[in-house]
């Protein structure tokens, strides 16, 4: 049949014919404008009309069994025909792939920080994007080739922004905390940053003693070693000095590359900002040393630093040396600290290679683990999170009976566990049942924080453990529960 | 180093990856938007870390999107082919890349045993295949002589070809002229009707074309702008690839007081108008070598990772990069989907072919999609659909083209510059809106509908691109 005064675009009389072709009892059917074209397809489907047609009429051709298939198509193209598209006409919301995209589509003009958490071998791509955006990028993921990290340092310095990291999980950029960060006071003092826990440590104690933070800008481990050569160090260092919020700069790392420690020295002395170095190192083993130092730089009293002082315990002569930490940088000064007198402690990130524990994790003897080793980190989340791994290492260390002394850090703030003495104290309540293994917790964090520094201390003091702010302490103090003293 | 502002105020953040952050800095106020990260889709690791830190790739994509956004496109002749191709005789141009004819798909075979019947090189189809077979007729791309051809693209010397010109960089590029929808030879059919209709062409329409163009230059009037053309179009619910219609009746326009005035009986000038009239894919011969005059202008850009060519011949689909010149990157061609004429069905329908990929290469087509939504329809989609499908290809793409408006994104300029690299990370393939040829030479058009290239030709260009970055 033919209508007149019917037009809609082929598109739709398509969708209108494969609607009704699939209706049973067709065979065949041609929903088209009758155009010449259309005509000769008909044609050839037997369905030429056998009246005069015109291209402006709606040729409506069925191929059907029988009348009623027939006219059941005729009122299905009726009914197709009438059909109107539900639709809003907006898109359905397509989201941002990469950061490129998403700096390009979301956040165009002004200051902007991309943090890029992807597994580390695709961490450069989006790095990438946020350099050739002219922004600074924390990279969060570990895992990224040297090579990798070398490029793009250096491209972020050509395009005058930061790279924090990789590996970087503390950064504090005017108040706003990324990662694993404390809340801490605004004030005069910025942080560049190799170590992410070390940073939690200085900026709690700094904010213990009334003094804030402008920024800290991590640069991630690898920063100051030899390879990398302290490119985002020297940024940073620069970005801090034409800062007006910081006057004065906290350096602080695992220990250097020697070399790299010289240039950065000789670049920070042409700084107007001060900056004082908190580089560990054999000589220089104590962050809270060096937070002390800076607070004496600025005419500052030292206060005492907050403890709890746990139960009265005597000491255990020729017992182990069991640190179990999560932060990397207080691993360090913990061995740091306690070798000269302990002497070799074994770690899976130790002082000298020798000493290395390889996978053993309950070897007897002094020994100190960093569960936050990318080893020990693979399919996991870091142990400021999960707490599992640790947990386990104390329960095997129970179950050994090797005498021993527990030194274990807690880092609170963003990020961490939102109750990390939860599962301690259970921990800590089951070892302590029916053995004198003391414990000793470093516990890196501040009362802003949302675990709440006192509330914590005080949970695990009823369970047990003596505690304090500051990881030098608390190493000392375990060493003297070995009958040592540094 | 004031790092772009950062230290001056709270920074807003995007993020990629694991949202272990995301939460904490909004409990602060901060301004957080996580996108929606993705392994890439393809690619070694490696090939993508070199890719994104060879320091050549910024400014070379951005000179080529520069490059492609300022080419203009001027109609200058209409000639036959022997004239304006430098192709020895006994040569037929076809789509896509390179082929031999033993892996000919059925409508490029169509269309080259036409072709030879055509020009008169065989008096049967038997005849013109035993030539083909015997090599006594060579086959070679259009792409290797500045030229375009729609499905099998198929160019013999006697065709008359569109002349464009950039009048920004100098450029040419041809294309024949376009037949009409059904049993025409760029689908592969090649009955009596087909091979009249191109001598039509090539006896009155090609030389009244020739003197409508010619006329009003040799006045001193400005050659036709085809570049404007296009733009039009897209506020006009045509895309430039799968629907031409304001576009051909805009030419139509632009051509007809010229051909009015050419001297030739008055029912040749009606045959003409009629022909151009009845035919709504008329204009995409000429948006064609619009797109490829712009993409020639961004060949040979060291670094660069933009593509300045997708094409197909009906059995491979081949793209090539700015960043490695003339080499082909190949893959087995997809089937479009979609819908159908008549009794024909996704049976009848032949692997993807044609030159007119070079309309997405450029931007328009299905990186426009939500210029005409109707197209989406072809697959069963919707509206929102087609404004989807754009929104995906800006993520893919390296720059937005200003002179191709597109009314519904909120005039945003069509998405130009497909980024191999993009795509890899994306996982997103270009969207190419497209005819359906049938399988079986001879057929004709069976459908139209939408389609994606092999995923293998990006894989290749990507090894290749990063190979090259890594010895620059």
């Amino acid at each position: 049949m033919l209508r007149s005064g019917v037009y809609a675009d082929s598109v739709k009389l398509m969708q209108v014919s494969r609607a009704v072709g699939a209706l049973p009892g067709v065979s065949g059917v041609i929903v088209a404008m009758a155009t010449p074209l259309n005509l000769e397809l008909a044609d050839t489907m037997g369905l030429a009309p056998d009246e005069p047609t015109s291209p402006e009429q709606l040729l409506i051709a069925v191929r059907a069994e029988d009348d009623g298939s027939l006219a059941a198509a005729v009122a299905a193209v009726d009914a197709a025909m009438a059909e109107r598209e539900r639709s809003t006409g907006t898109a359905a919301a397509v989201p941002q792939r990469t950061i490129g995209a998403g700096l390009d589509e979301l956040l165009p003009d002004g200051p902007a920080l991309a943090i890029v958490s992807v597994p580390g071998q695709y961490a450069v791509a989006e790095a990438a994007d946020a350099i050739a955006a002219g922004r600074s990028v924390l990279v969060f993921s570990d895992g990224v080739p040297v090579e990798h990290e070398v490029a793009l340092k250096r491209a972020a310095h050509d395009a005058g922004v930061l790279v924090m990291g990789p590996d970087c999980g503390t950064a504090i950029v005017s108040g706003v905390a990324l990662g694993f960060a404390n809340v801490v006071r605004p004030g005069p003092v910025g942080l560049v940053a190799a170590s992410g826990t070390g940073a939690q440590q200085v900026s709690c104690l700094l904010d213990m003693a009334g003094v804030g933070v402008s920024h800290v800008l991590g640069v991630g481990g690898r920063d100051l070693s030899e390879a990398v050569g302290g490119l985002a160090t020297l940024d940073a260092l620069a970005a801090l000095d034409a800062d007006p919020a910081t006057e004065r700069v906290l350096l602080v790392s695992k220990p250097p590359a020697p070399s790299v420690a010289a240039a950065v020295e000789a670049a920070a002395a042409k700084l107007s900002v001060p900056v004082r170095s908190a580089a560990l190192s054999p000589e220089t083993p104590d962050l809270t040393a060096a937070v002390e130092a800076l607070l004496g730089d600025m005419g500052l009293d030292v206060p005492t630093w907050p403890s709890r002082p746990g139960p009265v315990e005597s000491a255990v002569p020729g017992a182990a040396l069991k640190g179990f930490f999560s932060g990397g940088t207080l691993a360090d000064e913990a061995m740091l600290i306690a070798a000269p007198v302990l002497g070799d402690i074994r770690s899976n990130t130790p002082l000298k290679p020798e000493l290395d524990l390889g996978t053993d994790l309950s070897a007897r003897g002094h020994v100190v683990v960093d569960f936050g080793d990318d080893a020990l980190t693979v399919g996991r989340a870091h142990p400021m999170i999960d707490p599992t791994l640790r947990l386990e290492a104390i329960s095997n260390l129970r179950a050994s009976g090797e005498p021993a002394v527990l030194l274990l850090d807690v880092v609170l703030g963003y990020g961490s566990d939102p109750d990390p003495s939860y599962s301690l104290v259970a921990a800590l309540t089951a070892v302590r049942a029916g053995t004198t293994l003391p414990v000793v917790v470093a516990l890196i964090g501040t009362d802003g924080d949302p675990q709440g520094w006192a509330r914590q201390a005080d949970a695990l003091a009823e369970a047990g453990a003596a505690v304090f702010a500051s990881n030098a302490a608390a190493t000392r103090y375990a060493l003297h529960l070995l009958g040592v003293s540094s | 180093m004031s790092l772009g502002g950062l230290l001056s105020g709270p920074p807003a953040i995007v993020a990629a990856g694991v949202d272990v952050f995301s939460d904490a800095l909004r409990a602060q106020g901060a301004e957080v938007h996580d996108v929606d990260w993705r392994p890439p889709g393809f690619g070694d690791p490696a090939d993508l870390a070199a890719l994104a830190l060879d320091p050549r790739r910024a400014s070379a994509n951005r000179t080529a999107a520069e490059r492609v956004l300022a080419a203009g496109s001027q109609l200058v002749d209409v000639r036959p082919a022997r004239e304006v191709l430098d192709v020895p005789d006994r040569t037929l141009l076809h789509a896509g890349p390179p082929i031999e004819w033993t892996r000919t798909s059925g409508p490029l075979r169509g269309a080259l045993i036409g072709a030879c019947l055509y020009e008169g090189w065989a008096d049967s189809e038997e005849s013109a295949e035993r030539m083909l077979a015997a090599g006594e007729v060579a086959l070679d791309p259009c792409h290797h002589h500045r030229t375009v051809g729609p499905m099998a693209g198929v160019v013999s010397p006697s065709m008359w070809m569109w002349c464009l010109q950039d009048p920004v960089h100098g450029g040419r590029a041809f294309c024949s002229l376009n037949e009409g929808l059904g049993k025409v030879l760029r689908y592969g059919a090649y009955g009596p009707e087909v091979i009249d209709r191109l001598h039509w062409m090539s006896n009155v329409l090609g030389p009244m074309l020739a003197a409508a163009v010619r006329a009003p230059l040799e006045a001193g009037a400005d050659p036709i702008d085809v570049k404007s053309i296009l733009a039009q179009m897209l506020q006009m619910g045509d895309e430039g690839h799968n629907r031409n219609r304001a576009g051909s009746a805009l030419t139509l326009r632009e051509l007809a007081p010229a051909l009015a005035e050419v001297d030739a009986p008055a029912s040749d000038i009606s045959a003409v108008l009629r022909f151009i009239g009845g035919n709504e894919h008329f204009f995409l011969n000429l948006g064609m070598p619009t797109a490829k005059l712009a993409l020639d202008a961004a060949r040979d850009i060291p670094g660069s990772t933009m593509l300045t060519v997708m094409a197909r011949n009906g059995t491979d689909f081949g793209i090539q990069t700015a960043g490695t010149g003339d080499r082909w990157f190949t893959g087995p061609a997809n089937t479009p989907v979609g819908l159908f004429l008549g009794d024909y069905g996704p049976d009848d329908a032949n692997p993807d072919i044609g030159d007119s990929a070079i309309t997405e290469t450029y931007g328009v087509g299905g990186f426009s999609m939500a210029a005409a939504p109707a197209i989406v329809r072809f697959v069963g989609g919707s509206v929102p659909d087609a404004l989807a499908t754009t929104e995906r290809m800006y993520q893919v793409t390296l720059a937005e083209n200003p002179a191709m408006a597109i009314p519904i994104m909120g005039f945003r300029g069509a998405p130009t510059g497909i980024d191999v690299l993009k795509v890899a990370r994306t996982g997103w393939l270009p969207q190419i809106n497209t005819g359906m040829a049938g399988r079986v030479a001879g057929t004709g058009q069976v459908g139209a509908g939408l389609v994606q290239p092999p995923q293998e030709c990006f894989e290749q260009a990507l090894t290749a691109l990063a190979e090259a970055a890594r010895t620059a």
